[in-house]
């Protein structure tokens, strides 16, 4: 390892981007008794992860990763998930909400936001006490959605994972505040500050793998609402004269399969996926259906403790 | 109305268009009248960065909320929380991002009303140049001066004037001249390297990202020209090397690297490097990062450093060349910004942290504070939130600096309140008050230990703390004369004969408190040293200066008496006749009456006066010196 290299390929922002990102994710093992790093399978978990074995290269990073789990995420992610952790090398934890289990929770007759509160909101600070982690790493961007763009690195939540967004620390240089009391706990977001250019164009350049699902392929599916839906597997019932229909057509943003709207493409390659990013006119977080609700839905679920 | 041409991101900032200037982040400030929200919003919306759904939710959102008939207002799209949605204005910070073939942009949206200053500020820390917004028809205000001094303090050296809603002065370049005069008249002062002011419509465009058709008589850059072109302090690479260590990597015995980012200046294998505060010296021997060993490592670099020799560095250690070193002190000169809403009281014990270092600190003298409108020096015992003052700092231990105008990275520090953990004030070194290496400790023959020996007894504080009239020093005395019965040492140091000699200069206002409670410390700990039992009688309402004097001292030291006896008992037992002349008003920042007490949280002694006698709770304290060895 003693050859000295160059890297042509990371653009001067990418590259200011990566290390920014590194510094973050150092200090949090350097100032917390238990991190954990969220790991939610998309290409944004892809990048921090990528960005997690740099940090501490030669050593691994010192603490696991968590997968919160609703049991209905597409199969090409499960499947993506445990390779990942086994290429990489790294402790993966994987939880489901075992009361919503029980209860039958689903997104089809619970309705989204129910499912998503049970299944994603509760279950993800279930996680966190039963582990007593203090610090979670979350893959959010501040370019995603409106209330994300005041989120703080070092995001502080009291007692009971709350987040009142009138009341953050302020934030100045790089300086951040790690202190908490007993019960606290931080959510800290290391890629705040990248898009979701950045994001691809790093993956291509760093030769990160991510998931299938976001190429394009023949997939069955079916028009709701005005969105596609991807028919994963027969737990998603067909209403009267629906017939999925095989559609060349990707995602570019990964939830629970139900939830998630693909898109028409013809996006098979990274060189393709950032061409479309490049000329469409449509955010990426417009497929995911939990978010249209109402103008503030976001700042709301976070406010609860979602991501 | 000039229409806006939009531009294209590019495909990779490294690709066809060359190479790029990377990433600018940059603050906007005014306030929510001069159109900075829709400014932004334009920008984003000319360099394509809004999307189709983003547009309809913006359409829509401007029926509902919007202020501008039926155009798109572009302010929406940046105002991101309900609450400012709402009320129309920017409370917090928001970061937006947009890109051109050229360069990245990161902007920091920030508001602009004096209660606001923290937020623009905060915004400001890591800005590289600013937009100031001066609205045509108003021209320079009170907030400009105040905008431009705070990015001028957090060390911004680049700032475009951007006169605003020049269409509403129909686009006179007599009225933008006047403008710039007046600003040049007061901005001279403030020491930015460049001035660009541009005149320019953000609801219509003019002069954002396309040249304006309706005022030929501007020959300047286009605001995103400016922004574009603006060169920022690629210079930090050629400052004096700094590296403040953030984590000690150890996967195993034949590895030790300092993991870290280069934060000015670079570094090469071979280099020869010190540790800043214990001047030990080692050389660089590999750059160690993921994708192979480096040569060279600069500033923004974040890489892992081994060094050829076994020397001793931790986390918060400053890594440095060794012929051009910062400064190690335990005493600085600071402008402090205020961002909590309790006041910042001299003397109270704050955490600092400063690069990857926290250290306890105090503000021992706050010299003056500034008015961030007329930038006057004005008198003051305490910064209350939003407000700015030179101060001299105190830390418990010696910590390497440079001046916060030399170097942004390690003249910076912030103050954490030590109860809530919430980031207090933001502060700037301007400069170090003495070297801490001058001042040695005179080394003595007779140390404490062997004044124990002679004693025969532990030395230690027993500090009674509780509501005036509770019993404190009813229940210390009767302590003191049991332990001066068994032959120990002791002395009583009791709030109201301190007042009458050491601290007689001192009020009760908060700031006065935090003092006396600090001098009090201070003398009981040199008491400790020559190996005494002192019992201190104060009602000591804070937490804070409780926990200064416990630290003072060690662990086992420290014995907290809380006297837990109820305001109403204290107030009908009146041995002072205080609290009724409190409650005549007679006495201001009577504690309980108009001054807070903050009940300890877990004391080593609790007495309660209402179910035990003076003598049964004096008896409970000397159990409790013996069940720590202090007596026998």
């Amino acid at each position: 390892m003693n050859a000295t290299v160059t890297r042509p390929t990371l653009s001067a922002h990418l590259k200011q981007l990566e290390a920014e990102s590194i510094a973050i994710i150092r200090e949090v093992a350097a100032e917390f008794r238990n991190p954990v790093m969220l790991y939610s399978i998309g290409k944004d978990s892809g990048v921090m992860l990528h960005l997690a074995m740099k940090a501490f290269y030669p050593s691994k990073p010192p603490f696991p990763l968590l997968h919160v789990d609703t049991t209905w995420k597409f199969r090409d992610m499960i499947r993506h998930r445990d390779q990942v952790a086994e290429r990489y090398g790294v402790k993966l934890l994987v939880y489901v909400n075992p009361e919503g289990l029980a209860r039958g929770i689903n997104p089809i007759t619970s309705g989204s936001q129910l499912h998503t509160q049970v299944m994603k909101t509760d279950a993800l600070k279930q996680a966190l006490d039963k582990y007593g982690f203090d610090a979670a790493f979350g893959g959010a961007r501040r370019d995603e959605e409106k209330s994300r763009a005041k989120e703080r690195v070092f995001s502080f939540r009291s007692v009971g994972h709350v987040w009142d967004p009138r009341n953050q620390r302020p934030e100045l240089w790089r300086l951040y505040n790690t202190r908490i009391n007993k019960g606290e706990t931080i959510r800290v977001f290391p890629l705040s500050n990248w898009t979701e250019l950045d994001i691809w164009q790093y993956t291509r350049a760093e030769n990160i793998p991510v998931v299938p699902l976001y190429f394009a392929a023949p997939r069955p599916v079916v028009r709701r609402d005005g969105v596609l839906i991807m028919r994963d597997d027969d737990r998603l019932p067909l209403k009267p004269g629906e017939t999925p229909e095989m559609r060349m057509v990707r995602f570019r943003s990964l939830g629970c399969y139900p939830l998630s709207a693909a898109v028409e493409s013809t996006a098979t390659t990274l060189d393709d996926i950032i061409e479309e990013m490049i000329t469409t006119r449509t955010s990426e977080r417009a497929g995911r259906l939990i978010d249209s609700d109402e103008a503030a839905s976001m700042e709301k679920k976070k406010r609860e403790g979602y991501f | 109305m000039t229409s806006a041409i939009p531009r294209h991101v590019s495909v990779d900032a490294s690709g066809p268009d060359g190479p790029t200037k990377g990433l600018l982040r940059f603050l906007t400030c005014g306030s929510v009248d001069d159109g900075k929200s829709t400014l932004i919003g334009r920008l984003l919306y000319d360099t394509k960065l809004i999307l189709e759904d983003q547009l309809a939710a913006l359409e829509r959102d401007s029926r509902k909320h919007g202020t501008v008939g039926d155009d798109i207002d572009f302010a929406l799209l940046v105002d991101g929380l309900e609450a400012e949605r709402e009320q129309g204005i920017t409370i917090d910070v928001a970061y937006r991002f947009f890109s051109t073939p050229r360069r990245s942009f990161i902007v920091a949206d920030t508001p602009g009303h004096e209660q606001y200053t923290r937020n623009m500020a905060t915004g400001a820390s890591n800005s590289d140049a600013a937009v100031i917004l001066i609205d045509a028809r108003k021209g320079v205000l009170t907030q400009t001066r105040r905008h431009s001094y705070i990015c001028s303090l957090l060390g911004i050296r680049h700032i475009a004037v951007a006169v605003n809603k020049i269409d509403l002065v129909d686009f006179s370049g007599e009225r933008f001249h006047h403008i710039v005069g007046d600003y040049f008249g007061f901005a001279q002062s403030l020491g930015f390297a460049s001035i660009t002011p541009i005149p320019l419509s953000a609801r219509f465009g003019d002069n954002v990202t396309t040249r304006s058709e309706r005022m030929r008589w501007y020959d300047g850059p286009t605001l995103l020209e400016f922004l574009e072109s603006v060169e920022v302090e690629q210079a930090l690479a050629e400052k004096p090397f700094r590296f403040p260590v953030q984590w000690v990597n150890r996967p195993n015995l034949d590895f030790r690297g300092f993991a870290g980012t280069v934060v000015s200046g670079t570094v090469r294998t071979g280099d020869k490097v010190v540790v800043a505060a214990s001047g030990k010296e080692s050389t660089v021997k590999r750059i160690v990062t993921a994708d192979g060993d480096l040569e060279e490592a600069r500033a923004g670099d974040a890489v892992t450093l081994t060094l050829a020799d076994e020397i001793d560095i931790a986390r918060g250690d400053v890594l440095a060349r060794a012929d051009s070193r910062p400064e190690v002190v335990d005493q600085f000169a600071a402008h402090v910004l205020w961002m909590a809403e309790e006041a910042m009281l001299p003397g109270r014990s704050y955490l600092m942290r400063i690069g990857t270092k926290y250290v306890p600190a105090r503000v021992t003298n706050l010299k003056h504070k500034v008015d961030v409108n007329t930038l006057e020096h004005i008198a003051a015992k305490t910064l209350a939130l939003n407000e700015i003052g030179l101060c001299n700092v105190a830390t418990a231990t010696p910590v390497a600096f440079d001046p916060y105008t030399e170097n942004r990275e390690t003249g910076a520090f912030i103050l954490i309140d030590r109860f809530t953990n919430a980031t207090a004030g933001a502060g700037m070194i301007t400069f170090g008050l003495r070297r801490a290496t001058n001042i040695h400790r005179q080394d003595l023959l007779v140390d404490k230990a062997s004044r124990i020996r002679l004693n025969g007894h532990k030395p230690a504080i027993l500090w009674f703390t509780g509501l005036s009239g509770s019993g404190k020093s009813t229940i210390a005395n009767i302590v003191e004369r049991e332990l001066h019965a068994r032959g120990a040492h002791t002395y009583m140091l009791d709030g109201d004969n301190v007042r009458h000699g050491l601290n007689r200069d001192l009020g009760f206002t908060d700031a006065d408190r935090v003092e006396n409670i600090r001098r009090v410390g201070e003398v009981a700990k040199l008491f400790v040293d020559a190996g005494l039992i002192v019992l201190c009688s104060f009602i000591s309402p804070f937490r804070a200066e409780r926990r200064m004097v416990r630290e003072l001292v060690g662990e086992e030291e420290f014995i907290e008496v809380f006297v837990d006896t109820a305001l109403e008992e204290c107030m009908r037992r009146d041995p002072k006749g205080l609290y009724a002349r409190a409650k005549e008003g007679k006495i201001k920042n009577f504690t309980g009456i108009d001054s807070p007490y903050e009940r300890p949280e877990s004391p080593e002694v609790l007495v309660n006066t209402d179910d035990c006698s003076a003598e049964d709770a004096a008896r409970r304290i000397l159990d409790a010196l013996r069940e720590r060895g202090i007596i026998g």
